[in-house]
């Protein structure tokens, strides 16, 4: 009984990323992509006309990542105007900072638009209740994935827990059902103040593919402030790691 | 016996006319007499408007012999003449009947539990709501009922579940969704951009999105009528086995975790790390969202890119495999998962019950064996693992043999791959958004997804645009598997009976 557990344990070895702060994704994972100006825009309005959310647009040229699927059909369509990169450090405190312009280098983020209460409250320990509405469960498995063997975000105290009086915020994927937005509303209710609110995936940030069906009920966002927007479909766990991480002052963007 | 247009999984779209339309009469008493055989099941039931008249159609698939046989009957618009039910007799038509009488206001005489499915926003009685759907209830003064979510305790998508217990013992399960309903249907028929449709298919049910994204691209593919690279359906069979691989491993985790078996728990959270990390390293998603489009791919094999994947479904398969070994030899986890949550194989066949919940009762339906595509049909014949038991372990070992199962086929497609294809740097074409669909054609995506058949049914309308798109993912028949393993089990043992049917909420609420 005890020799098949532990060729498992030979096997699994050593699992966890030594070094969270310091991972490189794979060359091919498209995360923030660099747009590059050029005079001649037949493909940029090519792409723009095909990008299946509208998050491209050619005149002004910008990439709202809120809305951006990261297929990467536009850098393939306008190589010389899109380049996805694999830097995941794409999560910001407004909503507006996720509408790329030509010559970013970076996603910004600016600490003036956190509120100064989440560092101290939740430095230490932070406890978040997750709730779906109208997630495709791919986000939502990423988010599992965090506290997993390999990702192990509860080293600095992170972790999702089942009630919403014990949580310190929530994590919202999914561009907001209209058949679950009262039950988010009254979860959101639940948890004490100061409460820290998440909006994960490119779904929960603006709707997605969804923005335009009557089958949704965004009202949420406009009488809520949402201290962190994830782009991302799905959202990597590091993308959420680094956002939380730069959130909390843990970590600085540039 | 009435006529049926009789087609199979790989020949091209129907044009519209050429579907037998039949009095309901016919049809009611033919698959009344079908459908007792097991052979037989419906893929798809629904109904639409076209042209001043409600059409029904309904395909039918029979496994013995692979033939997809379909066929339609029509009614006028504002006839409401209640249609006799189906399901009276087969219990496999109740989400049929429920979602058209939900959509439309059709009535169905004699229909048991004729209950909302999915609360769309467009259905015909706005007054029917989440807030009261008719639960079943039962009195006695020694039952309670125990009422959870929409929202559940993990990180997983929202659904009601009313347990009526005696003490621990669950007496009846009823299972409320479409929680998740985001109207994916009217979204497909509402936008003529097909990489917009694309990206729908594979958010119809995230952790399948190889799975409807190759439903849907088949179909489409289908009504162009234009030969796709043979290629292309090895690409596809390996990212479709990788995600299988992915998805089997995640929920032998998952089951582990639900009774405490730590190593098997981070084993296979590591395991599935490792599968995603492959899918990422070849097309640049985890969930391989990006890799299947129509006609081509982003994303060709190339020489490198075979060898990772071969190398690391290799490792996968060893390690899992010793898992596999731990959890055998290990009393205290079968003492949880034997004889816990049981389907019986005639209770699998009444309700239609599809895949690997449907195999592990001995109930033998995988379209891969049965209604063969792409690769099954030519390079691989795949053998469908089968199962008696019905129980939790049942299904746990079902994912444990087919993940071993699909490591071997991605072994052999890719070595089928680099002996043809070595010298090609880009055999497959890209993609191609912009072909024409046939005008008034039906045709349809059967694929079997890790959960089970995965069917899109896509109908043109006179200028070549999709009218409609209609889905069906595995879980819409075995929700109700689910609620019927609940059966005198302590309530106790519903999570583990849960994740071993590992049903989407997304995908049965579109």
């Amino acid at each position: 009984m005890i020799f098949p557990k532990l060729k498992v344990l030979r096997s699994h070895g050593r699992q966890a990323i030594p070094n969270l702060d310091a991972v490189q994704l794979t060359e091919r994972f498209r995360g923030r992509p660099e747009l590059t100006e050029t005079t001649d825009t037949a493909d940029l309005e090519a792409a723009a006309a095909l990008c299946p959310t509208g998050a491209l647009a050619a005149k002004p040229f910008t990439l709202d990542l809120g809305r951006c699927l990261f297929c990467g059909e536009c850098a393939l369509r306008a190589p010389r105007n899109i380049r996805f990169t694999n830097d995941y450090r794409i999560g910001s405190p407004t909503r507006e900072g996720l509408v790329l312009r030509p010559g970013m280098t970076a996603v910004p983020f600016d600490r003036a638009d956190v509120r100064p209460e989440l560092a101290r409250c939740f430095g230490q320990s932070l406890h978040l209740r997750e709730v779906s509405a109208g997630g495709d469960a791919s986000v939502e498995m990423e988010l599992g994935a965090t506290g997993n063997v390999n990702f192990d975000f509860g080293r600095f105290g992170v972790g999702f827990t089942a009630s919403p009086r014990h949580a310190d915020g929530v994590v919202i994927s999914g561009p907001v059902t209209a058949n679950m937005a009262e039950a988010l509303r009254i979860c959101c209710e639940a948890v004490a103040e100061p409460k820290l609110l998440i909006a994960c995936g490119t779904e929960a940030c603006s709707g997605g593919l969804f923005a335009e069906s009557k089958a949704i009920d965004r009202t949420f966002f406009a009488t809520h402030h949402i201290d962190l927007w994830l782009p991302g479909a799905p959202t990597h766990p590091m993308i959420f790691i680094d956002g939380l991480r730069t959130l909390l002052g843990k970590k600085n963007r540039n | 016996m009435i006529r049926y247009y009789i087609t199979d999984n790989t020949a091209a779209a129907i044009p519209l006319r050429e579907i037998p339309e039949v009095s309901y009469a016919d049809f009611y008493d033919d698959l009344c007499a079908k459908l007792a055989e097991p052979r037989y099941h419906l893929a798809h039931y629904f109904a639409r408007p076209e042209e001043g008249r409600m059409r029904f159609y309904a395909l039918l698939l029979d496994d013995d012999t692979s033939q997809v046989l379909i066929t339609s009957f029509a009614t006028d618009y504002y006839d409401d003449t209640a249609l006799p039910s189906l399901t009276a007799c087969h219990p496999q038509v109740h989400p049929f009947e429920r979602d058209i009488a939900e959509r439309y206001g059709i009535r169905f005489d004699g229909m048991p539990w004729p209950k909302p499915l999915r609360f769309p926003f467009d259905r015909y009685d706005r007054r029917s709501t989440m807030d009261n759907y008719p639960f079943y209830t039962m009195e006695g003064g020694s039952l309670h009922e125990v009422n959870v979510g929409p929202i559940h305790a993990g990180i997983i998508e929202p659904g009601a579940f009313r347990f009526i217990c005696s003490g621990e013992q669950v007496l009846h399960l009823e299972i409320a969704l479409g929680y998740q309903h985001r109207g994916v249907e009217h979204a497909f028929e509402t936008t003529a951009n097909r990489l917009r449709q694309c990206c729908l298919a594979e958010t119809v049910a995230g952790d399948s999105a190889v799975a409807h994204a190759t439903a849907f691209v088949e179909a489409v593919e289908k009504l162009t009528g234009h030969e796709r690279p043979a290629q292309l359906d090895r690409e596809r069979a390996v990212g479709l086995e990788l995600e299988r691989m992915a998805m089997q491993i995640a929920d032998t985790g998952a089951l582990s975790g639900d009774v405490s078996y730590q190593l098997g728990q981070v084993a296979c959270e590591a395991l599935r790390t490792m599968t995603i990390n492959t899918t990422q390293a070849w097309c640049g998603n985890r969930f391989g969202k990006g890799l299947i489009r129509p006609h081509g791919t982003r994303y060709p094999l190339d020489a490198a890119t075979s060898e990772m994947i071969r190398h690391n479904v290799k490792e996968i398969a060893r390690r899992y495999n010793e898992v596999r070994q731990d959890i055998k030899s290990s009393p205290t986890l079968l003492a949880r998962f034997e004889q816990c949550g049981v389907v019986t194989r005639d209770q699998m066949t009444e309700l239609g019950g599809v895949g690997q919940a449907a195999r592990s009762s001995g109930l033998a339906r995988d379209i891969r064996a049965s209604h063969p595509w792409g690769v099954y049909a030519k390079h691989i014949r795949h053998e469908s693992i089968v199962k008696r038991q019905g129980d939790v372990m049942a299904r746990l070992m079902m994912r444990c043999r087919e993940i071993l199962q699909s490591a071997d086929y991605i072994d052999r497609l890719l070595t089928i791959y680099e002996q043809k294809y070595a010298d090609a740097p880009n055999p497959c074409a890209a993609p191609d958004y912009a072909a024409p669909l046939a005008p008034s054609s039906l045709s349809f995506g059967l694929v079997e997804g890790w959960r089970g058949e995965t069917c899109h049914v896509l109908v043109t309308d006179a200028e070549g645009r999709i009218a409609a798109c209609r889905i069906k993912d595995a879980s819409l028949h075995n929700w109700a598997a689910l609620a019927l393993a609940l059966r005198g089990e302590g309530i106790s043992d519903f999570p583990i009976c849960n994740k071993s049917f590992n049903l989407s909420y997304c995908g049965h609420d579109l």
